[in-house]
């Protein structure tokens, strides 16, 4: 069983490389580059934070941007080419389909970001000279972006099961809005009265928390993160993920593919 | 077939044309005046708003909005300075999406409370930008330096010396906090005060302009200390030979003096009727209390000269 | 054991934005085919032959009644390891090679490791694919991205092969090489279940057909019981340009030249036809009976607005 999966995900992982998205890697290089060469020259103090600030920032929107991409057409696109039926007439279950799909969406952007990575820290390097230990929050920045990511392809994943790309992206990106405004939508579910309170709650926790997921800012003054807080955002995207991916499965278990 | 070759060479000109008139095109747009550009508005003045739209990537926003205030405040002075409407909601703007962007409190108290044509001269928001800073920023002393600095301008010296003292217990506080808290309480209004105050900003500051500034205030300070110290011997000059001296040089010559004194930019110092001594250049030498000559109106902007 | 069982399959789809209009796919359809036998599924675009194939495969439910494929049930994960599938105009990841096309299908399958690589030779070479192995399959031609889908259906060895218009798009080239397949496969002890509307090669190759028409089941059985089914017909060929008035009246199309006309009529027509040139005294040359084909079987039972939609018989 778990054979399957994981030839399902080297699958989806080749066609991604293949369908140049890393090509995303070379964009990225260029931006880091010139980035670090010209924040010194406009010396306006505070070279090192502009490097992590757009570093972070730039990883976390191309990740997105290729989560959201890839992921509307992971099961939509394996319909409309038939290439899916060919994968379901074998002793494939299609709860096994998704998870593999998703394991190897995921697993393209953690490649992925890991080169970013070794971008972040050139430029860091080329900027500051040299490194210090507060650099390693970096790490931790880019490790909560991952999360990002595997909360937004299982979400991607989810829609693209049950309805067409263009609505699945949609519907991501604007999880992904709604998603960084989960504080805000608890004020005023705290605030709010009667149905409009209900609602509030509901969407609060309904919604994925990105806001949590967002240490850039944190990371580039040097401050670290809370070994609790690590712990606990791992543990909620683990589970909030699972929980999209069981609605994936639901959907797509009792789905006629016409 | 000669219709595609056609259309290929019609394509062509087409193009280069098109793009070479468009690059003329936005030359002359970026020639238009000031007001016409768009450079000056805030489109999005809420900082409340920002936040919000920037869906979590406050920091590098705040980044993006403190380049733009660099850039918007060097970019008005270069041009003859005014009244820098947008610098306040500039620095709010990036101080709210990112508390501890630590340069923009310096930056602000600086050029918020310098005067027109000079800064923004707003000494309220430059104290509401640095509390502000200083609550956010609990452990920093530079900020209560800054806070200090403004009460100071202001001559509020018991303010100075209060914020001096509570950055003074602040952890790694540079020891200078302690001795300005103590100087500032006993001789607010002094010269030597406002030289170790501006020497403070000299070598603390990282930023050009702020040394610049600082620099062309301790320059200030050397001649208002001259001032009056040649002014007093050309009156001892007088007493002596009964007549005002025309020329530091009748001086020299009658063996009163080594040599014409200078000002901090090396050029002479004049003498006007009367006993006056005024410097020759009094639009390189903004700031001045003293030595500027009779009937004299400041320039719009005071050169900011690099700082020796 | 019967290799494959449908025991009234039903499907009716609910359309419509609100799900109000019903349409039945399938009406509850019997049929067995048996271990070893190439069975063809005919029927005009439409008739649900594709439903039934994708409700076999697992892809659409029933709204009604059930199917066993070599006794299990159609979730049945062995019982899929044992089965090949070939869809209609299959399609295949751009960026993938053959190789790695029927590596990756291999994998799934369940086939033993040790023995993929072999295997997946084995298969590329019964194809003929062996050639262009390495190539991406979106720069491969329409037939040789249909000889790749054969080549995934049979690469496991499996023992039934189900095949979803396996000849739509080939050239005759082509559809020579997978009849030539479907009987290798036979030979090697397969059950072959396919799915056409060529009703020529359906003749030529299987044992048994069914006839599906509108979702309904118009006809099972071998392909002589059936064509005997319908009534024969003669061709009659006389040495005259003159038709005699007792054919004439028959409506029968005559066809003259040179000094013969000929006539196809049905048999039962015979006497009187040749009693009527008797009469006029006309010298028969010939009387042939003419063999029925699949396709006069095919009109006879679906009428002629059925024959409009099957292509012709006659390529």
């Amino acid at each position: 069983m778990n054979a399957r999966i994981l030839h399902i995900a080297t699958n989806t992982f080749r066609e991604a490389v293949r369908d140049r998205v890393l090509y995303n890697l070379i964009a990225f290089a260029l931006l880091m580059s010139a980035a670090a060469v010209l924040v010194g020259q406009i010396s306006i103090q505070i070279e090192k934070l502009v490097v992590i600030n757009l570093g972070l920032t730039a990883v976390s929107l191309f990740g997105i941007v290729i989560a959201i991409f890839i992921g509307i057409g992971l099961v939509s696109k394996e319909i409309d080419k038939r290439t899916l039926y060919t994968v379901l007439s074998r002793p494939v279950r299609r709860w096994e389909f998704i998870a593999g799909k998703f394991l190897g969406l995921a697993g393209t952007l953690v490649v992925n970001t890991f080169f970013m990575a070794i971008g972040v820290f050139a430029a860091l390097a080329y900027v500051s000279h040299h490194l210090e230990s507060p650099d390693l929050g970096v790490l931790v920045a880019l490790y909560f972006i991952v999360l990002q990511f595997v909360i937004i392809t299982a979400l991607a994943l989810f829609f693209s099961s049950f309805s067409t790309p263009i609505f699945s992206a949609i519907f991501a990106f604007w999880l992904f809005v709604i998603g960084n405004f989960a504080q805000d939508l608890r004020n005023f579910a705290a605030m709010a009265h009667g149905t409009a309170r209900l609602l509030a709650i509901g969407a609060a926790y309904l919604v994925p928390n990105f806001s949590a997921l967002n240490v850039i800012s944190q990371v580039a003054h040097g401050e670290p993160v809370p070994h609790r807080l690590i712990l606990l955002n791992t543990a909620y995207v683990l589970v909030y993920s699972a929980a999209v991916l069981s609605g994936a499965v639901l959907i797509f278990e009792r789905r006629n593919l016409k | 077939m000669i219709r595609s070759r056609q259309v290929t060479a019609i394509a062509s000109t087409i193009l280069v044309c098109s793009m070479a008139i468009a690059a003329l095109l936005l030359r002359k747009v970026d020639q238009a005046p000031p007001a016409a550009t768009l450079q000056q508005m805030l489109y999005i003045s809420s900082p409340k708003l920002l936040k919000r739209l920037c869906l979590g990537y406050e920091g590098l926003l705040a980044d993006i909005y403190w380049t733009r205030t660099v850039q918007y405040f060097g970019g008005k002075h270069r041009q003859g300075g005014g009244t820098y409407k947008l610098l306040w909601p500039l620095l709010n703007i990036t101080t709210q999406l990112d508390p501890h962007l630590i340069p923009a409190y310096e930056f602000g108290g600086t050029f918020l409370i310098a005067k027109q044509p000079e800064g923004a001269g707003d000494p309220g928001k430059a104290i509401k930008l640095v509390q502000y800073g200083t609550q956010m920023n609990p452990n920093d002393w530079h900020l209560f330096y800054d806070l200090a600095f403004i009460y100071y301008d202001e001559k509020d010296y018991r303010h100075a010396a209060d914020a001096f003292l509570r950055g003074s217990q602040l952890p790694n506080a540079h020891p200078f906090l302690k001795i300005m808290a103590a100087q500032m309480a006993q001789h607010g209004g002094d010269l030597k005060t406002a030289r170790m105050m501006w020497s403070a900003t000299y070598q603390t500051s990282h930023d050009k302009m702020i040394q610049a500034n600082a620099a062309a205030h301790l320059m200030a300070i050397q001649v208002d200390e001259d001032v009056p110290a040649l002014e007093e011997l050309v009156q001892t000059y007088r007493d002596r030979t009964g007549h005002f001296p025309q020329t530091f040089s009748e001086m020299v010559s009658s063996g009163f003096m080594g040599g014409i004194p200078l000002d901090p930019l090396r050029h002479p110092y004049r003498l006007e009727a009367g006993g006056r001594v005024v410097v020759s250049d009094p639009d390189d030498l903004p700031f001045l209390d003293e030595g500027l000559p009779r009937g004299y109106v400041a320039q719009a902007v005071p050169k900011l000269s690099p700082a020796n | 054991m019967r290799a494959i069982e449908i025991l009234g399959l039903e499907k009716i789809y609910n359309a419509g934005f609100w799900r109000k209009r019903s349409k039945r796919a399938l009406r509850p359809l019997n049929l067995a085919v048996e271990d070893g036998e190439i069975f063809g599924f005919l029927g005009p675009n439409g008739a649900g032959k594709t439903t039934t194939l994708k409700i076999l495969m697992g892809l659409v439910f029933p709204t009604g009644g059930s199917a066993r494929i070599l006794g299990m049930e159609l979730d049945d994960p062995r019982m899929k390891a044992q089965i090949g599938f070939l869809p209609e105009q299959p399609y295949f990841y751009d960026h993938v090679t053959a190789r790695e096309l029927l590596r990756y299908y291999g994998q799934l399958s369940g086939v033993d490791p040790k023995q993929l690589s072999r295997k997946v030779d084995a298969a590329l070479e019964q194809v003929k694919l062996s050639g262009s192995a390495n190539v991406q399959l979106r720069k491969l031609s329409k037939g040789m991205l249909q000889r790749a889908g054969i080549a995934q259906a049979i690469l496991h060895d499996p023992k039934v092969v189900f095949l979803d218009e396996p000849m739509s798009g080939l050239d005759p080239m082509g559809r020579r090489e997978v009849r030539n397949l479907i009987e290798e496969l036979k030979a090697d002890g397969k059950t072959v279940f396919f799915s056409t509307h060529i009703l020529s090669d359906a003749e030529a190759l299987c044992d048994r057909v069914a006839i599906i028409n509108q979702g309904e089941l118009r006809g099972v059985g071998a392909v002589a019981e059936l064509t005997a089914s319908v009534h024969g017909k003669v061709e009659i060929v006389w040495h005259s340009i003159a038709i005699p008035a007792g054919i004439r009246s028959m409506g029968a199309e005559c066809h003259s030249a040179g000094d013969t006309t000929r006539v196809i009529l049905p048999e039962e027509n015979q006497d009187a036809a040749l009693e009527a040139l008797r009469r006029e005294h006309l010298r028969l040359i010939s009387v042939v009976p003419v063999r029925t084909s699949l396709e006069d079987y095919f009109v006879a039972q679906l009428g002629t607005s059925a024959k409009s939609e099957a292509v012709s018989s006659r390529t």
